[in-house]
């Protein structure tokens, strides 16, 4: 887009009367943040874009997207960035550069070849509002995705409950990638604390379907190529009972209802070999 | 549906595209199941059987959709769940339904195990045709 007659002028009226503007804008948007961010950061923040969206203007062109805004848009990006950490919604992020034009509005409708100017001023600005709004939410699809990482970490815990027993609580839904994640922390726990038990609780888990019962299968088999006893807990009765309709088999796997009576058979199994081992036979 | 009575609420369709959808699925079969009063071990089953068949139409019928409601038959009331797809369908029924038999990596058991967790089951299918599968579980 070439730079016309219309944003000429627009220029020369930005550059003209940037104070009062700013000013105005600041305003704007400082009625719309309900204190959330005080008037000097507004006006700081605002004042940076409108001195870069001059800067741009002035190197011609209204085309939003080109690389003479690039520094508009990195402002804008960081403005945006800001807005959705802090939890305003995209909106009232887009508000922030949609309320110039308002501002503008009066100015422009005093001139006389204003209506094109602000028709040019206004494209450029809603484009400029709608990447506020996709940066906006680009950063809380990154805020989400991170906090789904974080809580596959948080949501599985391995535990030392004695010496020589791991305790793996699991709390929600067991898919493939929590599994992964289990299996790996529960056997390297197993190696680090030289632990010869380890007790899988699913007391949290609310279902048990064939999923879930191979992946806990798996994660037993591997425990016990390590040489570790495992124990599975928590098995409520109305879970028993939907897994014996399912027709799982569990095999030689050791599971009971309660955690306490898992650690129980562990403790009485870890103590019976340390008998034998003040006998000297082992 | 048509020998089942819809009964307070209407269906509700939940599309089945990812197995975050399939967690979706089986809460709402939860909350129904709940809300209509089914013991904790059919609420169990019930969302146990929702959850193998939601995985079926994801995995094998390559997505599609649950379409869950309270129901109610001659004075009693169930959760009526329907599991459909346009898969590539089912060719031999009876050998989809044997204990230990798969296609895929499973264990076998999801869909004779779904069958035997609840009152009702009806599996309709044919090769080309994709997948319904509908269940009831009544509250005693």
């Amino acid at each position: 887009m070439t730079q016309g007659e219309g944003s000429a002028e627009l220029l020369d009226l930005m550059e003209s009367r940037r104070d009062e503007f700013v000013q105005g804008w600041v305003r704007s948007v400082s009625g719309t943040l309900r204190g959330r961010l005080s008037a000097a950061e507004v006006a700081q923040e605002l004042g940076e874009i409108y001195n870069a969206l001059l800067g741009a203007l002035k190197q011609g062109g209204l085309a939003g997207r080109g690389d003479h805004f690039s520094e508009v848009r990195s402002l804008l990006i960081e403005l945006s960035r800001n807005r959705a950490r802090q939890g305003f919604t995209p909106t009232e992020t887009a508000l922030c550069v949609f309320s110039l034009k308002q501002v503008l509005e009066e100015a422009l409708v005093a001139s006389p070849d204003g209506a094109r100017s602000y028709l040019q001023l206004a494209r450029l600005l809603d484009d400029l509002g709608l990447f506020t709004v996709e940066e906006h939410a680009k950063t809380r699809e990154e805020i989400i995705s991170s906090q789904a990482e974080q809580l596959l970490e948080l949501s599985t815990p391995v535990v030392k409950l004695w010496d020589g027993i791991l305790g793996v609580p699991l709390v929600g839904t067991l898919d493939s990638a929590r599994t992964q994640v289990v299996m790996e922390k529960l056997l390297q726990g197993l190696l680090d604390s030289n632990s010869t038990h380890a007790i899988i609780d699913i007391t949290g888990v609310p279902a048990v379907d064939t999923q879930v019962a191979q992946h806990l299968l798996k994660t037993v088999v591997a425990a016990r190529m390590m040489g570790a006893q495992c124990i599975i807990s928590g098995i409520r009765p109305q879970i028993a009972q939907t897994i014996v309709a399912l027709g799982i088999e569990f095999g030689d796997i050791a599971t009971k209802a309660t955690l306490a009576a898992a650690l129980h058979d562990a403790l009485a199994e870890i103590d019976e070999a340390s008998s034998l081992r003040k006998e000297g036979l082992l | 549906m048509k020998e089942y009575d819809v009964a307070a609420d209407a269906v509700e369709t939940i599309p089945i595209t990812t197995s975050g959808d399939v967690v979706k699925a089986r809460q709402a079969v939860r909350t129904l199941a709940q809300r209509t009063g089914l013991s904790l071990v059919n609420q169990t089953k019930l969302v146990t059987a929702a959850s193998e068949l939601g995985r079926n139409t994801l995995m094998y019928g390559g997505g599609g959709r649950a379409r869950i409601a309270v129901v109610t038959q001659g004075g009693r009331t169930g959760v009526w769940a329907r599991f459909e797809d346009e898969g590539p369908g089912i060719p031999d029924l009876d050998l989809a339904l044997t204990d230990g038999w798969t296609s895929g990596s499973g264990m076998g058991l999801g869909l004779s195990g779904a069958r035997r967790l609840v009152d009702d089951f009806e599996l309709e299918s044919a090769p080309g045709k994709g997948t319904t599968v509908s269940v009831v579980k009544w509250a005693r």
